[in-house]
């Protein structure tokens, strides 16, 4: 290869490196710009609490927002316990080379790829059929809880392991019980790391579609108990996106509310993890 | 973590209880994918006996209402636009990682990173929601009618390359500086330094992104319900509607009954089965990486 | 540390944790026992829909602690739901058929089936051989019709929707013949996606179409026969495919039920018909 060569091919990549960064940041403002440039104006305090009407062309999103916040509500209630069991159960008392933590561990990774469509259908057929929960929202808030598991378990169980041997064994020397220790001073260590998983699973939860059309149903009004059916957020923007001439306006309006939600939730996230990682020293 | 529990702990009343208690919880959370399985299986086991297997791939086309259940079509469908996407995404998300990491000044760096991290946490609701209103008017000038497999390959690819870059980019991360530094020593430009040292060397977390990606727009079912016409047939060129595995189940199930249902749980597990595939890739890539580094 | 303190803290987490699973449980089950007798659920076909919906409304104003939820599917599926229990009351946008014949169907209202266009569409009327000619994919430019020299973008229904089967009955066509662009589910899908492509034919219920028109929505009903899609021809029994609207359940009606059929058929409901441009019952 002659200098020329590679001085030409050092050029080319930069300029691949910067054209492919360049398009895709286009790509992206284009995305966001038009969400914000369609969806800000529309925005107002009565958009948030009025009850939609006309199909959802006008008034504004009160009732969707609550059912919403029920759903994951619910999702979390249910989520969290199961979630934080588990994963002290896999970080303080299963190894990896052990076949059951490595069983628990494997199903959970797959349960984490299984498309949310999937977990539609079964929520349908568990939640809204076997069970008689029918479309409400118990049934979605129980099927996005059985959904966001993985990612809840994988994070707070990073937040168990990060906490060093040193304070197991300190605990264990000063003669204090497991439960002692479980409860005492892992928990308090780890509680970061629960926080940050349970904000991804929320924003997973709030931004999930497709596993509630089929279990917490389509209407549109205020519920009044949890076993009436509820429009998620998400379901409303597809459904005046999709079935509702006129409903662009208010979909885009929706969308910049649900995004900039989800965008509140990840900054959480993240401030957190760092605040946690700069607040605590790292094990040796 | 104190893994031999015979030694260091009491065995009191109240930690076997805890014990007990979390193994419950863990039993929950692990049976949830059983229950997943099973729930399909048993749905979709009328389909299997009153239609069989083989007619999902032999019926001359999908009309649940005449009896016919053929699936390959919408399985092109998915197989297609997951294909297109991957295309676009894989190149495009591995160089935005390169990009952040040895192109960009910090401060843009860190800024587009952000960018990405921001996306990655947008519904895909929204993603559908702008193909239908500002993409598929555009495709629809251009070529009529508009709701197209291209249209479907455009809007997975912005959804999938967030994960395929920040995968890329944290594998990119793990590169020991030592390589980077003697790549320089020997005095390679940046870009032949990334073709020959660091692509080699992340190879592994590179492909887990693609594989994870993969998986995801294997899955992604409301974006592509939105933009793709949902006709079923198979493509013959990018301008043609198509309709997704996951787009027929969501567009059906709600007046789906008896075997036209069973036959939609049938598609589930099929989509299961292939997303299981790639996420058991993925993560035997990773763990085959972790050996590598360890090495 | 204290005694007492340490005590607090190891116990604080655990029975926070508990009170957590007490709330949720207690949560769920009082909300459980509220589901309530003062409630119908009526599912089934999108055309009806936001007509029982609005219906639903008045009901509940005046009878106090009922709730009607609506939720759509296709008259299929308010049907099958009406005959396993999972709703109380099936909407289908058809008549019964013989085979149905066990069940007890209420009309509330008529409709028709109405091919929509674009506004900007210049074809002002098309036959039936030429609509049929369209759906089944031998016509494929509007230039064939009389109109611009532009590809036709078919819009066809989903399966399971008696607009569907209607109008197949009507052309006598089979769903297995047509040749579609675009499969939409619900009547709303199909004037969107026609109001936003030029090229687009569809055909949707008459009432809907009506009721979009007016809202402003770009799109443009065709006669058929020559006779135009019109409140008007449905009620004379004029316009060849019209339909009753039909509120369906598995046994006779009661208690809420049947009040609430007896209200949807009354006069009272017949100002919201006329607002979704469907025809009422005559007075």
């Amino acid at each position: 290869m002659t200098p020329q060569d590679s001085n030409l091919q050092e050029r080319c990549g930069t300029l691949i490196a910067w054209g492919a960064a360049g398009s895709v940041t286009m790509a992206f403002l284009w995305l966001l710009g038009d969400l914000l440039w369609h969806g800000l104006s529309h925005i107002s305090w009565t958009f948030l609490v009025s009850a939609p009407r006309n199909a959802g062309r006008e008034g504004g999103i009160g009732p969707i927002l609550v059912s919403t916040g029920l759903i994951v509500g619910i999702c979390m209630a249910v989520a969290f316990p199961i979630g934080l069991g588990t994963a002290i159960f896999l970080a303080e008392y299963t190894r990896d080379d052990r076949p059951m933590g490595r069983l628990l561990r494997g199903s959970l990774d797959v349960l984490a790829g299984v498309p949310s469509i999937v977990f539609g259908l079964f929520g349908n057929a568990l939640f809204c059929q076997a069970l008689g929960l029918g479309f409400s929202i118990a049934s979605g808030g129980l099927t996005l809880a059985c959904m966001v598991l993985p990612i809840l378990i994988r994070t707070t169980e990073e937040g168990f392991r990060a906490i060093p041997l040193d304070q197991r064994l300190s605990a264990a020397a000063l003669g204090l019980s497991r439960q002692t220790t479980v409860w005492a001073i892992l928990l308090p260590a780890a509680i970061p790391g629960l926080l940050v998983g349970s904000i991804l699973g929320l924003g997973r939860a709030f931004a999930e579609t497709a596993a509630l059309i089929f279990t917490s149903g389509y209407v549109d009004r205020m519920p009044e108990s949890l076993m009436d059916s509820g429009r998620a957020l998400s379901v409303h923007i597809y459904d005046l996106a999709m079935n509702v001439a006129g409903g662009n306006p208010n979909a885009y309006a929706t969308a910049v509310v649900l995004v900039g939600l989800l965008v509140l939730i990840n900054l959480l996230a993240s401030w957190i993890a760092e605040r946690w990682t700069t607040a605590n020293h790292l094990p040796a | 973590m104190i893994s031999s529990s015979n030694t260091i702990s009491f065995h009191s009343q109240t930690d076997r209880l805890l014990l007990w208690g979390l193994r419950l919880l863990s039993l929950m959370a692990g049976g949830i994918l059983l229950l997943v399985v099973a729930f399909l299986i048993l749905e979709s086991w009328p389909a299997f006996q009153d239609i069989g297997p083989a007619r999902f791939f032999t019926d001359q086309d999908w009309y649940p209402t005449e009896r016919l259940y053929l699936l390959t079509p919408m399985l092109w469908g998915t197989l297609w636009a997951t294909l297109g996407s991957i295309v676009l995404a894989a190149p495009l998300g591995i160089l935005s990682a390169i990009f952040c990491h040895y192109y960009a000044p910090p401060l843009l760096a860190t800024w587009y990173r952000r960018l990405i991290e921001l996306l990655a946490g947008i519904p895909s609701v929204v993603y559908g929601f702008w193909g239908l209103v500002v993409l598929v008017p555009v495709i629809g000038q251009l070529h009529p009618p508009g709701p197209s497999l291209l249209a479907g390959i455009l809007v997975l690819f912005l959804m999938i390359l967030p994960t395929i870059m920040l995968v890329a980019h944290a594998s990119f991360a793990k590169v020991p500086l030592s390589y980077i530094h003697s790549a320089m020593a020997l005095g390679l430009g940046r870009w032949a330094m990334i073709r020959n040292v660091l692509l080699p060397t992340a190879r592994a977390g590179l492909f887990t992104g693609i594989l994870l990606g993969i998986a995801r727009a294997l899955g992604e079912t409301m974006a592509i319900l939105m933009v793709c016409g949902n006709v079923v047939q198979t493509p013959s060129n990018l301008f043609d509607p198509i309709r997704t595995l996951t787009a027929n189940i969501a567009l059906e199930m709600a007046y789906a009954l008896g075997d036209h249902r069973s036959a939609l749980f049938v598609s589930g597990l099929l989509l299961m089965g292939m997303v299981v595939v790639f996420v058991v890739m993925a993560e035997g890539l990773q763990y085959r990486k972790l050996d590598d580094t360890a090495r | 540390m204290s005694e007492p303190t340490k005590m607090a803290t190891v116990q604080r987490p655990v029975a926070v944790f508990l009170r957590c699973l007490l709330c949720v449980g207690a949560l769920l089950g009082q909300f459980s026992a509220e589901a309530k007798e003062g409630k119908l659920v009526i599912t089934g076909s999108s055309t009806m829909a936001p007509l029982v919906l609005e219906m639903g409304k008045r009901f509940e104003s005046l009878h106090p602690g009922t709730r009607i939820d609506v939720q759509t599917g296709g008259s299929s599926r308010g049907i099958a739901d009406a005959v396993n229990g999972l709703a109380d009351i099936g909407m289908a946008s058809r008549a019964l058929q013989s085979q149905e014949g066990n069940l007890h169907g209420f009309v509330i209202a008529y409709d028709g089936i109405t091919i929509i266009l674009h506004d900007s569409n210049p074809i002002q009327e098309l036959t039936d051989d030429q609509i049929k000619g369209i759906y089944s994919g031998i016509i494929t430019n509007w230039k064939t019709v009389g109109g611009l020299d532009a590809p036709i973008t078919v819009v066809n229904k989903a399966e399971g929707r008696s607009t569907l089967a209607l109008f197949l009955h009507y052309f006598t066509l089979s769903n297995r013949d047509i040749k579609a662009h675009v499969v939409i589910g619900d009547n709303e899908q199909g004037i969107k996606t026609v109001a936003g492509n030029p090229h687009a034919i569809g055909y949707v219920s008459i009432g809907t179409a009506r009721y979009d028109a007016t809202y402003g929505v770009p799109i443009r009903l065709l006669p058929l026969r020559n006779i135009p899609a019109t409140l008007e021809t449905v009620r004379e029994g004029t316009f060849p495919l019209s339909r009753p609207l039909t509120l369906v359940t598995k046994t006779e009606p009661t208690g809420l039920a049947n009040t609430f059929i007896e209200f949807a058929r009354s006069p009272a409901t017949h100002d919201l018909i006329l607002q979704h441009y469907f025809v009422p019952l005559a007075d």
